[in-house]
């Protein structure tokens, strides 16, 4: 019975079988030239080689410059400011993201619908406009008070003293945060087999719990690789904050060179430290996800500090054997 | 004879105009294995849920241990209870899943520690001892620090099996628990679930298994259509069946 019902056209028909080929080891393997890919390699190296030199020789980019500044103590305590507001939005933006997604996910109509109007008012605002709203809000109210609704208020603040401009920021940037928040929250969640919290609610875990416990770790598999994008994203984001007056990065470099006319290389000290922020808040992701990948199906790779670990051990054996050159092995291919 | 554990009287469930359960009725005795046998899509599952209130009755009532699941009675009505007071209840009730749904991200300890610390307010240590009791039992004392995944089909459901006995529980549910497994893993299970079934556990099993049924079981119960369409010892049912139906469906699974 011929293996092949319906050769296609052009295949071997099993009468006429190919020479029999000599055994696997006797075949010289001989890899594909790809000269294409070497010419765009050779063309994108001499590019980049450009450039870099560009970097490094060309006057404008006035290396003496950024050198002076780039850990200057303005600048330093401009970094801090940013990334204060950072971690502020941050963890208060997921915080009240997280409330939000379970609300949305919660079988009350009203909170749902509450979460929903939320998300669409805020994802719908600019958050420029929203930082000068919130920057401009003790010229529309300038007293807040606690105290019965219509009636009599018991007691009462100045808005200025009680948001100050730096609340203000933090305010419209966890405000805009948290809208997205509740939605890669809510998105994690509903990844997590639904079997999960139905095996929590079989076994009488309180629900808070189930959530914390057993819900939410599962779910930052999905959510820290957003998450990450959003913290970097809001880390940036943070210099819009300059139009608020607030010395954070960018509001500040904007000063020293709107003093000393240097755009270019103050320009470049910005960039430098949002480039090095955003590498540590990677570093970090990338340590975080590893912790809540404990369980999965996978064994995670060693971490490249691991793996240098590893190297450094392999010389070290490898020195060792190179200095006692004898070593009988025992049957178990240990040595001694 | 002994008394009545699990009690259920008329229930009726739908989903939305799907009648799932038309009026059913079960008594199980304490100590006692019952083995519901049935087609698929007859309600076995559902009913089983009912029983620990993951879904709620539309008609009719459940008791365990002479209290109502899901509901309080007070002059003639029956309040529906917060769900506060139903997980509480739940912690009487062990249920095993047909696919283990154990928590994967902890270890086998920690999945077996983790109700009987958050639902019953045991001390920890405790919790922890009666865990590595519990998986000496089905055979997994090894296992305590492995995580879920890394374990067989097999050892996972007794792992599942082991984690509903951590919270002492008055009757064990199981829903098709091996139905999951390669034929080879099926049994390691119901070794573990007849062992337990030897020390006097109160269990309702939905399974496939008809041996197991026949070996194990006190009473046999085949539903069909959402009802239970007769119920007795494991000869009678099983050897002569009454009715038309269930000899039908035998002489499929056997
Ligand atoms: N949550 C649900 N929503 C809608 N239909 C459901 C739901 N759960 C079960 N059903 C339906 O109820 C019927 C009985 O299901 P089930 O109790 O799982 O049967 P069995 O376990 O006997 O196979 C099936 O037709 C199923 O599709
Ligand atoms: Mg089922």
């Amino acid at each position: 019975m011929p293996t092949t019902r319906t050769a296609p056209p052009g295949a071997i028909s099993p009468g006429t079988a190919p020479d029999v080929p000599p055994a696997p080891e006797a075949l010289r393997v001989v890899p594909a030239r790809h000269y294409a890919r070497w010419t765009a390699a050779v063309v994108v190296l001499v590019l980049v080689a450009q450039f870099v030199h560009g970097l490094a020789t060309n006057p404008v980019w006035e290396w003496g410059v950024f050198r002076a500044y780039v850990l200057s103590e303005t600048i330093v305590q401009a970094v801090w400011v940013t990334l204060q507001l950072t971690a502020y939005a941050t963890v208060l933006g997921f915080l009240l993201g997280t409330v939000l997604a379970f609300m949305r996910l919660s079988r009350s109509p009203v909170l749902q619908t509450v979460a929903w109007t939320y998300i669409w008012i805020f994802r719908s605002i600019p958050m420029i406009v929203q930082l000068v709203f919130w920057f401009n809000l003790s010229a529309l109210y300038d007293r807040l008070g606690v105290g019965i609704p219509f009636g009599p208020v018991f007691w009462s603040v100045d808005s200025d003293s009680l948001i100050g401009t730096i609340g203000a920021a933090v305010i419209g940037l966890t405000l805009h945060q948290a809208a997205y928040a509740a939605e890669i929250v809510r998105g994690g969640v509903i990844s997590v087999d639904h079997g999960q919290s139905e095996a929590a609610a079989a076994l009488g875990i309180p629900r808070l719990r189930q959530i914390r416990r057993i819900v939410l770790p599962q779910a930052m598999r999905a959510i820290l690789p957003t998450a990450g994008n959003e913290i970097i994203g809001l880390l940036k984001g943070t210099s819009v904050v300059y139009v608020m007056a607030i010395g954070e990065l960018f509001y500040q470099v904007q000063v020293v060179y709107g003093r000393n006319g240097r755009v270019i290389p103050l320009l470049l000290v910005a960039t430098a430290w949002y480039v090095v922020l955003t590498s540590l808040l990677s570093v970090a992701q990338y340590y975080v996800e590893r912790r809540y990948a404990r369980g999965a199906d996978r064994t995670p790779p060693p971490t490249p500090l691991q793996r240098a670990r590893r190297f450094v051990r392999d010389l070290r054996a490898a020195a060792a054997r190179r200095d006692q050159p004898v070593v009988p092995l025992n049957p178990l291919g240990e040595s001694r | 004879m002994s008394e009545v554990m699990v009690d259920v009287h008329g229930v009726h469930k739908s989903f939305g105009p799907l009648q799932v359960l038309r009026g059913v009725d079960l008594q199980v005795r304490a100590g006692e294995v019952t083995v519901i046998l049935g087609p698929s899509g007859s309600g076995k599952s559902t009913l089983l849920r009912t029983i620990n209130h993951l879904e709620k009755v539309d008609q009719g009532w459940i008791s365990i241990d002479g209290e109502l699941i899901g509901y309080r009675r007070s002059g003639g009505k029956l309040h529906e209870l917060k769900e506060k007071d139903v997980l509480k209840q739940r912690t009487g009730i062990g249920f095993v899943f047909q696919t283990f749904n154990l928590f994967p991200h902890l270890t086998v300890l920690d999945n077996l520690v983790e109700a009987p610390v958050s639902a019953l307010r045991r001390p920890r240590k405790e919790a922890e001892e009666t865990a590595r009791r519990l998986l000496d039992r089905v055979g997994l004392a090894d296992k305590a620090d492995a995580y879920p995944r890394r374990l067989s089909g097999g050892q996972q459901q007794r792992v599942a099996i082991a984690r509903a006995l951590a919270l002492g529980p008055k009757v064990l549910l199981f829903d098709e628990p091996t139905s999951a497994l390669d034929p080879e893993l099926v049994g390691e299970v119901l070794d573990v679930i007849r062992d337990l079934a030897g020390t006097g556990t109160t269990m309702i099993v939905v399974t496939h298994e008809i041996g197991f049924a026949r070996e194990v079981a006190d009473t046999v119960v085949f539903m069909d259509g959402g009802g239970v369409v007769e119920q007795g010892p494991p000869a009678a049912v099983l050897d002569d069946p009454r009715h038309e139906r269930t000899r039908a469906f035998l002489s499929k699974v056997l």
